[in-house]
C-alpha cells in the first residue's frame, strides 16, 4: 500500500523511523525543535524524542557541524540540518577538512557516520546569497557521498540508507519542493545510495538530471512527446558516487545526451557526466553531449534575471534540438 | 544633522538637550521608515515584492539615533533587516521601493531585493544575507579607515542571533588588538527567528561578550532616539580618539514576525504590547507635542509629506521597468570582456 506524502513528510518519516530504531541517532540544527523546523521537516519530532535528541542550536554553523563530527567520531550518528546549504558554507571546514578526512587521517580507526542535510538550489527571488546549488561543490570531495533528490519515496529510502551508512553524507533537498507530493510505500524499505532511477523511458535522447530539475526535464519530455520526440529521463538521485552505468546504458540506446543541471557550468556535475560519457560511450554518440545549466553568473533578485538564469523546459528543448540536428 | 550634533555638544544639559531640528529629523526619519515598511508589507501581500522581506518596524529609533550621532563619511554595514538603516543613510524611498519591486531604478538596479541594498555614495556597505558575515566585513572597513589615516569609523550592526557566530569572536579580538575604529552594535530584538536570546546561550546579556576582550561595552535603550544618540555619541568619541572599538547592546523589538512568512507564535501578546506601548514613533511624537518642541500643525505637515513620499515611491516603483535580461551578465566581473561560459 502506498500513500501520497509531501517531500517534507517523507523525510520526517525517515528520521523518525531511524531514531526509533537506533538510540545513537539524533537531530541538530537551527529551529529544528521548538519551531518544528524552518520548513517544517522536523515537525513534531521534539514532542516524540525530547530535547536530548532533537536539538535547537544557536546560529553557529561551523560550531554545530563540528560538534556533529566529534559526536560521530565518538559513537553517535548525528543528523545535522542546515537551514539551507548556503549557510553550510560556514561549516565547510568541518565537512571538508574533518568529516571527509577522518577515516583517512586515522587510517581507519575513526569513522564519521554523519548526515548533513538541508535544501539546496534556487527558491524564487532570493538573490545572490540564498540561491546556490551545492552538489558540484560537495561531490568534488573524496570521502563524502552526495545525495540530491526530491522524489518523496526515494528521498525517504535514501535518507534512511544515509543514516545507517558509516560514511559522511551530504543530502541536498529543495526549499521549493518540500510540499511536492508523491506515492510513498508503507512499511520499511531502503533505497540504495549510488543508483540512478529512470523516471521516463525513451528512445531518441537521454536527459540526465537531479533534484528539482528532474521535474523540469520531465516537463520538457512531455512537451517534446507531442512533437514525436521520445526522451528518456534519468534522475541521478545520488551525485557521488555517480551511477555512470545507468547513464551509459541509456546513451547506448538513444545516442544523444543532454544534462540538465541547476548548478553552475564550470567544473560541475554536468562536466563530469559529459566526461564519463565521452569516455565510456564515445562510439555510441551521434552528437556532442550538451548541457543546460544555470547561467555562469550570480543570481540577482529581479524576475527577468531569474528567468534568464535558470534552466527551463524551453532551454532544454532547444538543447535537444541541437543534439538532434533538428 | 551635523548642526544638530554641534548644538547638542554646546548645550549638554539633562532635560530636552536636543534642538527642535533634531527632534523633527528623528521624527521624520522614523515615520518614513514606519510608513515605508508598512507599505512594503502591503506590496508583498500583492506579490509585487517577492523573496524574503524582513521589516524594521519597532526598531526605527536605532536608525534615527545612529544617523544623528555619526558623520556622513562614517560607514555602516548591517544585515538583511536593513531598509530602515538604508533610508537613514540617505537612500531615497523611491530607490528603496523600486528595489523591493526588482526594478532597474532600484538602489542596486533590481539585483539585490529586500536583503541587499548598497549605496557607495551614502557610505552604506550593504545588507548582508549571511547571518554574522558583516561583523568581520565591518571590522575590515574600519581597518581601511585606520590604514588610510582618517578619523572615520564603521558602524557594524548585527542581530542577537548573529552574536553567536564564531566570526564575532574572531573580529572582536582582532579589532581590540589592532585598535580599529569600529562601533559594534548588536540590535537585540529578543529573537533570532523563533529562538529567543535566552535559548541560545548561558550569557544572555549580550553586552557582556565584550568583556572577554576588554572592549568597552554598554546596554542601551533602543526605543528612543535620545538614548541611542547619547550612547553612540559617547562611543564615537572614544573610537575617534584612537582608543579602539566599542560595543553597544541596543535593546529593541521587532513588532512583526521574522520575515513575511513567520506568524511569530513563539511570543506572547503581552510581550509585544509591552514594547508597542513604548513605540519610538508615538513616544517621540507625544514628547514633541507635550513639550511644545513643535506644533500640531508641523507634525501634520510631516505626516502629509511622508504619506505623499511613500505614495510616490510606490507609483515610481510600479512605473519603472524590470532590468533587461542582458543585465544578468553585468556586474559579475569588473573586467568588461570576461569570457562567460555560455553554451
Ligand atoms: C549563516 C546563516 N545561517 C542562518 C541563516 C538563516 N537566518 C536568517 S535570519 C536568521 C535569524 C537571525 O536573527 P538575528 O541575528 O537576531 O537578527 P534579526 O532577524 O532579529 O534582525 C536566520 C537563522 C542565515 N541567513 N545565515
Ligand atoms: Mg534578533
Amino acid at each position: 500500500m502506498a500513500r501520497e506524502l509531501a517531500l517534507r513528510d517523507a523525510l520526517r518519516e525517515a528520521m523518525i523511523e531511524e531514531m526509533r530504531r537506533d538510540e545513537t541517532v539524533f537531530l541538530m540544527g537551527e529551529e529544528v525543535a521548538e519551531y518544528n523546523g524552518a520548513y517544517k521537516v522536523s515537525k513534531g519530532m521534539l514532542d516524540e524524542f525530547g530535547p536530548r535528541r532533537v536539538i535547537d542550536t544557536p546560529i553557529a554553523e561551523l560550531g554545530f557541524a563540528g560538534i556533529g563530527v566529534g559526536a560521530a567520531m565518538n559513537g553517535l550518528r548525528p543528523i545535522v540540518e542546515f537551514m539551507t546549504w548556503n549557510f553550510a558554507i560556514l561549516a565547510f571546514d568541518q565537512i571538508v577538512n574533518n568529516a571527509a578526512k577522518t577515516l583517512s587521517q586515522s587510517a581507519g580507526q575513526f569513522k564519521c557516520p554523519i548526515v548533513f542535510r538541508g535544501p539546496s538550489g534556487s527558491a524564487g527571488q532570493l538573490a545572490q546569497q540564498h540561491s546556490q546549488t551545492f552538489e558540484s561543490w560537495m561531490a568534488n570531495v573524496p570521502g563524502l557521498k552526495v545525495i540530491s533528490c526530491v522524489d518523496p519515496a526515494d528521498s525517504k529510502g535514501l535518507l534512511k540508507s544515509a543514516i545507517r551508512d558509516d560514511d559522511p553524507i551530504c543530502i541536498m533537498e529543495s526549499e521549493m519542493l518540500y510540499g511536492h507530493k508523491g506515492e510513498v510505500p508503507e512499511g520499511e524499505y531502503l533505497v540504495p545510495i549510488g543508483k540512478a532511477a529512470v523516471r521516463r523511458e525513451g528512445t531518441d535522447v537521454t536527459l540526465v538530471s537531479f533534484n528539482k530539475m528532474v521535474l523540469t526535464a520531465l516537463e520538457a519530455a512531455d512537451e517534446m512527446a507531442k512533437e514525436g520526440v521520445s526522451a528518456e529521463v534519468i534522475d541521478l538521485r545520488t551525485i557521488r558516487p555517480l551511477d555512470h552505468h545507468t547513464i551509459v546504458e541509456s546513451v547506448k540506446k538513444t545516442n544523444r545526451l543532454v544534462v540538465v543541471d541547476e548548478s553552475w557550468p564550470f567544473a560541475g556535475v554536468s562536466a563530469e557526466i559529459a566526461y564519463e560519457v565521452q569516455k565510456y560511450a564515445f562510439d555510441y554518440l551521434d552528437a556532442p553531449v550538451t548541457r543546460v545549466n544555470s547561467a555562469d553568473t550570480s543570481l540577482p533578485y529581479a524576475p527577468t534575471l531569474v528567468d534568464e538564469y535558470l534552466p527551463n523546459a524551453e532551454k532544454i528543448i532547444k538543447a535537444v534540438k541541437e543534439v538532434s540536428y533538428a | 544633522m551635523d548642526t544638530a550634533v554641534e548644538k547638542k555638544k554646546r548645550g549638554r544639559k539633562k532635560a530636552n538637550q536636543y534642538s527642535k531640528e533634531t527632534y523633527l529629523e528623528w521624527y521624520e526619519l522614523m515615520l518614513r521608515i514606519r510608513r515605508f515598511e508598512e507599505r512594503a508589507l502591503m506590496m508583498y501581500g500583492q506579490q509585487k515584492v517577492r523573496g524574503f522581506c524582513h521589516v524594521y518596524i519597532g526598531q526605527e529609533a536605532l536608525a534615527a539615533g545612529i544617523e544623528s550621532a555619526i558623520r556622513k563619511e562614517d560607514a555602516i554595514v548591517t544585515a538583511y533587516r536593513q531598509h530602515g538603516i538604508a533610508l537613514g543613510r540617505g537612500v531615497t524611498s523611491n530607490e528603496a521601493m523600486a528595489e523591493l519591486f526588482g526594478k532597474e531604478t532600484g538602489i542596486v538596479k533590481g539585483k539585490g531585493g529586500s536583503m541587499h541594498f548598497f549605496s557607495a555614495e551614502n557610505r552604506y556597505f550593504g545588507g548582508n544575507g549571511i547571518v554574522g558575515a558583516q561583523i568581520p566585513i565591518g571590522t575590515g572597513i574600519a581597518f581601511a579607515e585606520q590604514y588610510r589615516g582618517t578619523d572615520n569609523l564603521c558602524v557594524t550592526m548585527f542581530g542577537d542571533g548573529a552574536a553567536r557566530q564564531g566570526a564575532l569572536y574572531e573580529s572582536f579580538n582582532m579589532a581590540m588588538s589592532w585598535k580599529l575604529p569600529v562601533l559594534y552594535i548588536v540590535e537585540n530584538n529578543g529573537y533570532a527567528m523563533g529562538t529567543s536570546v535566552k535559548r541560545t546561550s548561558n550569557v544572555t546579556e549580550l553586552y557582556k561578550i565584550g568583556s572577554a576582550f576588554d572592549m568597552p561595552s554598554e546596554v542601551v535603550d533602543g526605543m528612543t532616539p535620545e538614548s541611542v544618540h547619547e550612547a553612540i555619541t559617547k562611543a564615537a568619541e572614544h573610537i575617534r580618539a584612537g582608543k579602539g572599538p566599542y560595543f553597544l547592546e541596543i535593546r529593541t523589538y521587532r513588532y512583526k514576525g521574522h520575515s513575511v512568512s513567520d506568524p511569530a507564535k513563539y511570543r506572547t501578546k503581552e510581550e509585544v504590547k509591552e514594547y508597542m506601548d513604548r513605540d519610538p514613533v508615538k513616544q517621540t511624537e507625544a514628547k514633541i507635542l507635550k513639550e511644545g518642541i513643535a506644533t500640531e500643525e508641523e507634525i501634520k505637515e510631516i505626516k502629509a509629506k511622508i504619506k505623499k513620499e511613500i505614495d510616490e515611491a510606490v507609483k515610481f516603483a510600479e512605473e519603472s521597468d524590470y532590468p533587461d535580461a542582458s543585465e544578468l551578465y553585468t556586474d559579475n566581473y569588473v573586467q568588461k570582456d570576461y569570457p562567460f561560459i555560455r553554451d
